[in-house]
């Protein structure tokens, strides 16, 4: 597994445990009612999970299997690239959510993480051809 | 394919079904009153989709695929990915009964289902990617 891609794993991992961490905490206040300002997770157990979890293992397992030019796996730097600016936005967006830090800050991480997907998008693309090309 | 992926796999393939047959009863709602137990159940069915089948799927398919743990123990503890499993749909079970139930019931048995369904799940995630970590390598 080339250290992009376990980067890419590892963080999705570790955003696994947050968001299910998130998630225990309000269910579990959901049925017993200890502490409602558990409720502001919720934006941040969503994002965390879904762009956090499964968009970056799917970043992860995509750059270590689609195929190869001879052993090369193209030009990295964009996914690289992809790699912060995916975790920089999910940050600003989960952050922003919970502890109101003002629309603009989730407006940019946004951004931040549609640019993370074009920048995975330049090495993955051409890398998703037919055998032997 | 190992025996635990199978029973990963096709548990995930029953909560897709479970959780399209849900959205399909909580689209009703758009054209009839449902009862209040089952209107409460729209939480219940995003976690079917995304705790039991998208989940559960890619837990299963991790297992048999990610680089080998070692020689000696290719998937890491094998004893604990099947607790996972367990843990996992145990907890999601809890849910399922607990979520309506609390919406229409006051007793505190409902509540208690919930906090027991909330650490039985985050036990799983927590089980699975200290199971996993140290899968993900470099060659």
């Amino acid at each position: 597994m080339p250290r992009l891609s376990v980067w890419f794993i590892r963080l999705a991992l570790a955003y696994l445990a947050t968001g299910f961490t998130f998630g225990a905490l309000m269910l579990a206040n959901k049925g017993l009612s200890f502490a409602p300002m558990l409720w502001r997770l919720r934006p941040a157990h969503i994002e965390v999970l879904l762009v956090g979890w499964m968009v970056q293992l799917a970043m992860g397992v995509a750059f270590w299997i689609l195929p190869r030019f001879q052993a090369s796996r193209g030009d990295v730097r964009p996914a690289w690239l992809a790699l912060v600016l995916i975790n920089l936005g999910i940050g600003l967006v989960a952050l922003s959510l919970v502890v109101d830090l003002g629309g603009w800050n989730v407006v940019a991480g946004r951004v931040a993480e549609l640019a993370a997907v074009a920048a995975f998008a330049l090495n993955a693309w051409p890398r998703i051809k037919p055998i032997g090309q | 394919m190992p025996t635990l992926t199978r029973l990963y796999v096709k548990t995930s393939l029953l909560y897709l079904a479970s959780a399209l047959v849900l959205a399909l009863v909580l689209a009703l709602a758009q054209a009839t009153t449902l009862p209040v137990w089952l209107a409460a159940a729209g939480p219940t069915y995003i976690h079917l989709f995304l705790v039991g089948w998208v989940t559960q799927l890619i837990m299963g398919i991790v297992f048999w695929m990610f680089p080998k743990w070692s020689k000696e123990r290719p998937r890491g503890n094998e004893q604990l990915a099947a607790v996972v499993y367990g843990l996992l749909n145990a907890g999601l079970l809890l849910r399922v009964v607990g979520e309506p139930a609390r919406a229409v019931s006051p007793a505190a048995l409902w509540g208690w289902v919930l906090a027991l369904s909330a650490l039985l799940q985050w036990l799983a995630g927590v089980g699975f990617v200290a199971n996993t970590w140290g899968r993900v390598k470099e060659r």
